[in-house]
């Protein structure tokens, strides 16, 4: 059936035939290409229709944004009673922290905006001058938090709480937990045996047992190994569990890291005669970390989660204080809108980190196979 | 002098030198800490004894698999404890493959919108800390199912309360041991046939429907024996007496929970997990397979899982240990695991803070390190031999 | 030695400087705060305020070790702690007192190495119900779901009431007595079982408290006090003198409004001078303690009386007659040794 017959190369472009293209031709193919397929798309809208329906109206519709208590906000409406976070939403973010003092906080979150960047962006601006402040940020920190210092109160422990809380263990964790995780991974690779054996002893341990156990030692029992009378807060405790535990967990991506690393590599910087610091600094390092990055970062992501766990010592982090809230008997039973907010701030932060990853990844995917 | 620098320039004994260094610290560290214990303990009047595991408990544990009360010993309320994390940790790990696995598949699929709802959930579930999880799905259930004496009903033998769920028990009665042998009898024809069935299709090619076969089997032939002995299982229907239910299989809220919240969590780091171990096989052998006229289903099935499963299983694992050790975290809501009884209630009772933290570090760092000795183990099985 | 001097001068030079061999008052001293380990929240004895202060019972015996021993009632860091973990944190050193409503046992004071200082309430477990539930007796619990505070001696009140009385019980163990309030309000329990005043203060927090009611079984003695380490006799005499002073404030009629003025003359009662530091009281100094020490706790804390009042009395939402918490002249059980 050929109608005319065209000279080779000027064919005219048809348009590609109908119901490949188009909304038609996009739905055919990718929702309803077969009968199982149709079946499974029909489930999905059916169960979008329900998830949507009924989010929509509890979270938003129905809802009740302040009231004075959990009687009062059923009395308003039917829905979410936000109120409980609403009304508390100062605790959420700064804990106890007095109130009068709360501007030193906001500048240190301000502040690790501006110190996390250069470190996280290596193509910023003004860069060079920017790493100096990440440098010095962890001092300012610490001085504008803890207080006592250049005129500032000092501020005590007890009264941290909230996501300033989450992000002071989870940021010191992630900044102590990485050079001790190096260190524990060129240990296990180690030509020296025992401290391969030890390195090996102490991953092992971190990785083997529960977190929450490690923290009640911490919390409750540490002092046993502490000659009498030593003391020393709470928090710092905490922090060097974290860092233990991470440090455990980071020492294990970035072996495999040093694993993947072929072996010519190395039998190459040995006949350079470069010494086992030299080649672990130029040759292995920079290989290895590439290659776990990833890894490193959903450590990270882990580390962050898992600081919700200090509730069970009695810490008071974005789910204490909803615990808290929940404790006062004008919120009881408002568990719920409770843990779904803090749901969402942690939804919130580490998806961003694995997206923050994957952008990495990508960037450093310099993979010429 | 010269001595000593030769030493340290010869690699050898400058190895050996920087070891003893190291030993000599860690030594030092290790009897630091031990005589900093040993002096606070003595301080305080303590000692170390593991005696209080063979006195009474003296506390009723509300969800025991083996016998207990009040009146047996710490010991027997550790190893009920433990039962419970292993009961909690199985129920997790099928509810957590099954999902994971589904969920994995879904996300590869071409149906578009399926595909993104899976994603949606694998972000949602996998960002959100366990522990708030836990709590999320406990107070859910807590705080929106009825008060027993309104349960929902269930075709008038199971019931869902905010006490949790409660389904028939099967009573099992004289007669019951045919039905165990003929099950023995399925399992053992199932795994003759599947041998034969796959030195058939060595030999000639030839290949039988075995899993259908086998299922069948499993399932047919206790029936039979179950019809053939007089049907000996009744069923024993909870019902509601006084304020709560009585009878039958109870799933606490608190089980349900963690179970869920376990399950859900863990499905979404098995799906990428099953996601990444199907992308890792190279497209070349799906081509190579398909152009020697391999069906799809079968491509999956002979050619890309069996590869991909070297890749799956040992990430799989550590998932699987993730969930065990996470499951620690039911201490949030009050269900009774081994970090409830022994290193909760026994440690409060009882005083023995160092003895009963010891025992529960001990036994969660056994089972961990008993399942990397296996990792290791099928990870050298199935290794590719080197080229 | 040498050992010793290594480890002295590597445990200074490592970490953290302390005196391995001060007594605990020094270690006060010289931090200048008192560290008190107390309940999570509990009305009326120790619940912090809106303001995030902690108010209470308990808690006002902390202060008033704290103006014993520093002068000032205000100088006290608070440590809280659950049933569970409350004699480890004491043990290890993460407070000098644990005031938090803690039973009084042989078991506790000789296996567990801590030294009871004396008795602060005189309560005992009873269990609470909403009245909808139509239970009139603790003999007709069997089959119901009992929230209960895990490593407290309730817990093991409860496991032998309901054997000798042949009932079957579903413990649900919950931490702290919020947990248990949010557990009771959804029905998750039927009943909730602690110590009378903490039912009472429960049930003082609900919106509508003529809804539930305390059983009449009182099934157990539970006489609450502070605890300190066992080892340092001058702390827990410190520690219970405080006590015995609150006491004997309200026997002698000292309080807080008139403690000053009494103090600065002559009274006809001498032990009123001895109490207040007008007549010399040999031994105060031993105790490492100013002459002032008990008119610092009055004046600044108040006597027994007061406190128990203003957290737990009448004039409360709890309102909690004194019954066995009067002093023995009232038909109470306290029985002060005198100041002499």
């Amino acid at each position: 059936m050929i109608k005319e017959l065209y000279k080779p190369g000027s064919y005219p472009n048809l348009a590609p035939p109908k119901g490949t293209v188009g909304f038609y031709g996009w739905t055919k193919s990718n929702l309803f290409s077969s009968l199982s397929n149709s079946l499974l798309t029909i489930f999905s809208f059916i169960l979008l229709y329900f998830l949507i329906d009924g989010i929509i109206g509890w979270f938003f519709l129905d809802a009740v944004f302040d009231a004075d208590s959990k009687i009062e906000c059923r009395k308003i409406d039917s829905g979410a009673c936000w109120a409980v976070i609403t009304r508390r939403v100062g605790q959420f973010i700064y804990g106890f922290y007095p109130d009068a003092e709360r501007w030193r906080i906001d500048i240190v979150f301000i502040g690790l905006f501006f110190a996390s960047a250069p470190l996280l962006y290596p193509d910023l601006p003004l860069r060079r001058w920017l790493l100096w402040f990440s440098g010095f940020y962890p001092f300012i920190a610490f001085i504008l938090i803890n207080g006592g210092l250049f005129g500032l109160v000092s501020i005590e422990i007890n009264l941290f709480g909230g996501f300033m809380l989450t992000l002071i263990i989870g940021v010191s964790g992630i900044v102590c937990s990485l050079p001790l995780g190096i260190m524990l991974a060129l240990g296990r690779q180690s030509k020296l045996t025992f401290v391969r054996s030890i390195s090996v002893c102490f991953i092992e341990f971190m990785r083997g047992v529960p977190l929450i156990t490690l923290l009640f030692v911490a919390s409750s029992m540490l002092n046993y190994f502490m000659p009498p009378g030593t003391n020393f807060s709470i928090l710092v405790r905490v922090i060097i569990m974290f860092t233990f535990f991470a440090a455990a967990y980071i020492a294990e991506v970035i072996r495999g890291g040093i694993q993947a690393i072929p072996k010519g590599q190395y039998e190459a910087a040995e006949s350079l005669g470069m010494t086992y610091w030299q080649t672990t600094r130029f040759i292995t390092l920079p290989q290895a970390m590439k290659i776990s990055i990833p890894g490193i970062v959903n450590t990270f992501i882990g580390l962050y989660k898992d600081t919700t766990l200090v509730i069970v010592i009695g810490l008071l982090d974005p789910l204490g204080i909803g615990r808290a809230a929940l404790a006062d008997t004008k919120w009881n039973g408002l568990s719920t809108e409770t843990y779904l907010f803090v749901a969402l701030f942690f939804f919130v932060s580490c998806f961003a980190m694995s997206r923050y990853s994957l952008w990495l990844e990508n960037k450093l995917n310099t993979d010429h196979r | 002098m010269f001595f000593i620098i030769g030493l340290w320039r010869n690699e050898k004994s400058r190895q050996i030198i920087l070891q003893i260094f190291v030993l000599l610290f860690i030594g030092w560290f290790l009897s630091w800490l031990a005589g900093n214990v040993a002096s606070n303990f003595s301080a305080l009047g303590k000692d170390i004894s593991f005696d209080f595991l063979s006195i009474p408990a003296g506390y009723d544990i509300n969800q025991y698999l083996i016998e207990y009360n009040s009146r047996d010993t710490h010991l027997r309320a550790a190893i009920v404890g433990l039962l419970n994390t292993g009961l909690v940790a199985v129920l997790g790990i099928i509810l957590a493959t099954v999902l994971g696995v589904s969920v994995g598949i879904i996300r590869l699929s071409n149906n578009w919108l399926a595909s993104k709802i899976a994603y949606w959930y694998v972000e949602f579930t996998r960002n959100v800390p366990i522990l708030l999880q836990i709590l999320l799905w406990h107070g859910i259930i807590i705080n929106s199912l009825p008060h027993p004496r309104s349960a929902l009903n269930i075709g008038d033998v199971s019931f869902l309360s905010n006490r949790g769920f409660y389904i028939p028990k099967p009573i099992l009665e004289n007669g019951i041991e045919l039905v165990y042998l003929f099950s023995v009898i399925a399992i053992i024809f199932a795994f003759l046939f599947y041998k034969f069935s796959k030195k058939k299709q060595e030999l000639t090619g030839v290949q039988y429907p075995v899993l259908w076969i086998n299922l069948s089997a499993i399932i047919i032939l206790p029936i039979m024996g179950y019809f053939i002995s007089g049907m000996p299982v009744s069923l024993e229907i909870p019902v509601l007496k006084g304020f709560n239910f009585v009878g039958g299989i109870h799933m606490s809220p608190e089980l349900s929970a963690l179970t869920f919240a376990l399950g859900v969590y863990t499905a979404a780091f098995i799906s990428e997990i099953v996601r990444a171990g199907i992308l890792a096989i190279d497209k070349g052998q799906k081509e190579a397979a398909a152009s020697i006229g391999l069906k799809p289903s079968k491509i999956m099935k002979l050619v890309v899982l069996p590869q991909a499963r070297r890749i799956i299983i040992p990430p799989l694992t550590s998932q699987y240990l993730n969930l065990t050790k996470n499951s620690s975290l039911a201490i949030a809501i009050g269900y009774m695991d081994l970090v409830a009884t022994l290193g909760g209630i026994s440690l409060n009772q009882t005083g023995r803070e160092m003895e009963t933290m010891v025992l529960v570090m001990a036994i969660y760092l056994s089972i961990s390190l008993s399942i990397s000795a296996f990792m290791n183990w099928y990870n050298n099985r199935v290794k590719l031999v080197g080229r | 030695m040498k050992t010793k001097m290594i480890l002295a001068v590597a445990t200074a030079g490592v970490m953290f400087a302390g005196s391995a061999l001060a007594s605990t008052l020094d270690d006060v001293r010289a931090r200048g705060k008192l560290n008190c380990i107390i309940n999570t929240g509990l009305a009326g004895f120790a619940a912090p305020d809106d303001k995030g202060n902690w108010k209470g019972f308990d808690v006002d015996f902390c202060r008033a070790v704290a103006a014993a021993t520093l002068g000032d009632a205000s100088k006290v860091s608070y440590t809280t702690a659950t049933g569970k973990t409350r004699f480890t944190k004491l043990a290890a050193g993460e407070g000098e007192i644990l005031s938090r409503n803690t039973t009084w046992t042989f078991s506790r004071d000789v296996d567990l190495s801590q030294t009871f200082v004396g008795v602060s309430y005189y309560d005992g477990q009873g269990f609470m119900v909403p009245k909808k539930l139509g239970v009139k007796s603790a003999k007709e619990l069997g089959g119901a779901s009992v929230c209960i505070q895990t490593g407290t001696t309730t817990e093991l009140n409860l496991a032998e009431f309901f054997a000798a009385n042949n009932m079957k019980y579903n413990p649900v163990p919950i931490e702290t007595n919020s947990e248990a309030q949010e557990l009771y309000k959804a029905g998750r329990c039927d009943v909730y079982t602690t110590d009378a005043s903490g039912l009472y203060a429960t049930i003082s927090s609900f919106d509508n408290p003529s809804d539930h009611m305390v059983l009449p079984e009182i099934i157990s003695k539970e006489p609450l006090g502070p605890v300190v380490r066992h080892g340092d006799d001058q702390w827990a005499d410190i520690v219970a003198w405080t006590l015995r002073a609150m006491l004997a404030g309200e026997e002698l009629g000292v309080t807080s409004k008139n403690v000053k003025s009494l103090a600065s003359k002559d009274n006809k009662n001498k032990e009123i001078n001895r109490l207040l530091g007008k007549d010399t009281l040999q031994g105060v100094t031993k105790l490492g303690l100013s002459p002032d020490w008990a008119v610092n706790i009055i004046s600044q804390v108040g006597n027994y009386e007061e406190v128990f009042e203003a957290n737990l009395g009448q004039s409360t939402p709890l309102k909690i007659a004194r019954g066995a918490n009067q002093l023995y002249r009232d038909g109470g059980l306290y029985y002060v040794p005198p100041i002499k």
